[in-house]
């Protein structure tokens, strides 16, 4: 789950962290008010949840607060990678000597948490990462004792920071990788971490993704969902424990299994049509799963067909074509049907929603061919 | 031969008295897996599907000796019920639970190597041996005992593949899921060396997918240790950067883990890769025939 920068400028601040706080303002007069109240130069940052916003337009200076306004009334409404801003965060502008960049992730292939650092400070650290990666120093964390003190201080050698700088740099490592531990994010970030001309440490920018998986034990932190940066169909999905991503194309999935699924959509692909989505129903095809997910499918304009791929195995084909049958009666459907089914007791499946006179095929191949012939011929 | 499990598999049963695990045991017994103790801790004295139930896992070691555990247990308490196998010293513990915060596994992950644990899982199905033992959630019915080894990340995907195997008339040797997390107690790497040690098996599949680095890292070491053919597939060619495809682990971040690297990598390692999930029959009957 994303964070915005003010959430997760307030998140880091609770750490100890120095971030250069904000006024949050949802019009260019609330954008103005905050200028006022900051009584300083200002820049005015979208808040939304894509990359890019500076190369964007999404991040602007203002001198003074009529300027704010004017430039918050540009900026909100933007679309910025097909997401319209809606806020914007008001804060001092500051003038600094040096940027950094300092971030906290999960290293998959270490099986370690990873503190990086890097002087290139205020880009895009994933171009850093392939352009120069020797410009970017990192340290794993100890899987029982953590990110310790000498770590923190050998990044800030490693570059090349001066050694009156050196402890509170550190220790600012050492608050972030607590507050990532903390919270169970997947992402801690701040970029640019600044060095300001009376040589003090500030969080410039912070971006904080949360671990969906260890929102449980943070009810706080899932809280901080905003609703107006989901799709309103993955919103619906995520209520009703669907697995679902929207996409571009034309032919609507419905599959059990996230592995499943993909391989779904590539067939899809594979055969001249474009998935509309990734859809896993999870555990069980029961009537009220099936029926979310057709009121997810049929709610896209872009549908032309729908392909039902079902690996029932422990559960009985007869009870997964019976919710089916059911989720029919509760979902009106308009676009050709596919459906494959397999699993104990297929045949009985089969024969029920052929009586029901539903399409059903034998294997995953055939249904993609068919529903993307089906799609293109509507 | 078979890998990991078999006929001489004692398997206990962590969460056994849930929904899930009871359901389970059930599904395991009807397979002629040999289930010899369960554990919920508060069910002591109980008996599920007459298996006894105890509180502990120290317990049900005493009084049954597994030598391999089932984790069956909501995601709050997984990570505890991990720990608690691997102090009991029991050497397999298969975990099938989804939704693990990843740091809890990092540190499990970290905990069971210490003690010589072999973890499967987290968010996985579990592994079967055909004929032999089932310890996972996979339907029984689809496998046949056979020549060919399956390491997956993947659930009904290897299902689909299992099954279009079987009716090739191709059996497997042990269809191991590794799970679809960003971290997992056992990685590709792992099982193919088992693989490349088991007489039974002569022919291995691997199934992929979009995230992480895992599949370059078993292409690698394919190339270097591991001399019986392998066939590989791998999900996700359709999946848009940054958003998760389902799985904790299926996620393209900065522009790396997508399929084309996967599958260039294990072609480069001399392992054809399937287009779709029925072609890995083809692509295996070739390879063994071919041997």
């Amino acid at each position: 789950m994303d964070l915005h920068e003010y959430q997760a400028a307030e998140l880091l601040a609770r750490y100890g962290i120095p971030v250069n706080r904000g006024i949050l303002a949802r019009t260019p007069e609330e954008a103005r008010a905050a200028a006022e109240q900051l009584a300083s130069r200002v820049v005015v940052k979208a808040q939304v949840h894509a990359g890019g916003r500076g190369k964007a337009g999404g991040i602007r200076l203002a001198d003074d607060p009529a300027q704010a306004e004017a430039v918050a009334r540009q900026i909100l409404g933007m679309d910025i990678r097909g997401r319209t801003v809606r806020k914007v965060l008001v804060a001092p502008a500051v003038a600094f000597e040096r940027e950094y960049y300092l971030g906290v992730v999960l290293d998959r292939d270490a099986r370690r948490v990873a503190v990086m650092a890097s002087s290139a400070g205020g880009v895009d650290i994933e171009e850093v990462a392939r352009e120069r990666p020797e410009a970017i120093v990192r340290e794993h964390a100890d899987p029982c004792l953590g990110f310790q003190e000498f770590q923190a201080r050998r990044l800030a050698f490693r570059l090349g920071i001066e050694p009156d700088l050196v402890r509170g740099f550190a220790a600012l490592a050492r608050q972030l990788y607590q507050a990532y531990v903390d919270c169970d994010a997947s992402l801690a970030e701040i970029n640019p971490l600044v060095l300001t001309r009376d040589r003090t440490w500030l969080a410039l920018d912070t971006k904080v993704v949360l671990d969906d998986n260890g929102l449980f034990r943070h009810p706080d932190l899932a809280e901080l969902r905003d609703p107006e940066e989901e799709d309103p169909l993955e919103r619906e999905a995520r209520l009703a424990g669907i697995s679902f991503v929207r996409l571009n194309g034309t032919v609507g999935c419905i599959v059990n299994g996230a592995g499943l699924s993909m391989a779904t959509m590539d067939a899809i692909k594979l055969y001249g049509g474009e998935p509309a989505n990734f859809l896993d129903i999870g555990g069980g095809a029961s009537a009220q799963r099936v029926a979310a997910a057709l009121r997810l499918v049929v709610a896209d304009p872009n549908v032309r067909s729908i392909l039902v791929n079902i690996f029932g195995g422990i559960t009985r084909g007869d009870v997964v074509a019976q919710g089916l049958l059911e989720a029919l009666r509760q979902v009106e459907v308009r676009v050709p049907m596919v459906i494959r089914l397999v699993g104990t007791r297929q045949e009985e499946g089969r024969r029920l929603l052929e009586e029901a006179g539903l399409t059903v095929v034998d294997t995953m191949e055939e249904a993609a061919q068919r529903a993307v012939a089906a799609a293109q011929s509507q | 031969m078979a890998i990991l499990v078999d006929a001489s598999t004692r398997l206990l049963v962590q969460g056994i008295t849930g929904r899930e695990g009871s359901f389970h045991t059930q599904q395991m017994l009807e397979y002629g897996t040999n289930i010899v103790a369960g554990v919920t801790p508060g069910a002591g004295g109980r008996e599920v599907h007459g298996v006894p139930v105890f509180n502990t896992v120290a317990e049900a070691v005493a009084a049954t000796q597994p030598n391999a555990s089932f984790v069956a247990v909501p995601a709050p308490f997984a990570p505890d019920a991990i720990l608690e196998a691997a102090e009991a010293g029991i050497p397999l513990i298969v975990c099938i639970t989804e939704g693990i915060p990843v740091l809890e596994t990092l540190r499990v992950y970290h905990a069971v190597r210490e003690r010589g644990v072999r973890l499967i899982g987290p968010n996985c199905p579990g592994l079967i041996s055909p004929g032999k033992a089932k310890v996972g959630i996979m339907p029984g019915f689809i496998h046949t005992p056979g020549p060919v080894g399956i390491v997956s990340r993947s659930g009904t995907l290897t299902y689909e593949v299992v099954w279009a195997l079987t009716r090739a008339g191709i059996g497997q040797s042990t269809a191991v899921g590794i799970g679809g997390d960003p971290v997992i107690g056992t990685s590709f790497i792992d099982v193919l060396e088992l693989f490349q040690n088991d007489p039974e098996t002569r022919a291995i599949v691997l199934i992929g997918e979009i995230g992480g680095a895992d599949e370059e890292a078993a292409a690698e070491f394919i190339r270097r240790h591991v001399t019986k053919p392998v066939v590989g597939f791998i999900a996700g060619r359709t999946a848009p950067p940054g958003r998760r495809m389902g799985h904790a682990g299926a996620i393209i971040s900065g522009g790396r883990g997508t399929a084309a690297e996967k599958i260039a990598a294990l072609e480069a390692a001399g392992v054809p890769v399937a287009e779709r999930p029925a072609q890995v029959a083809d692509l295996v009957r070739r390879v063994l025939e071919g041997v």
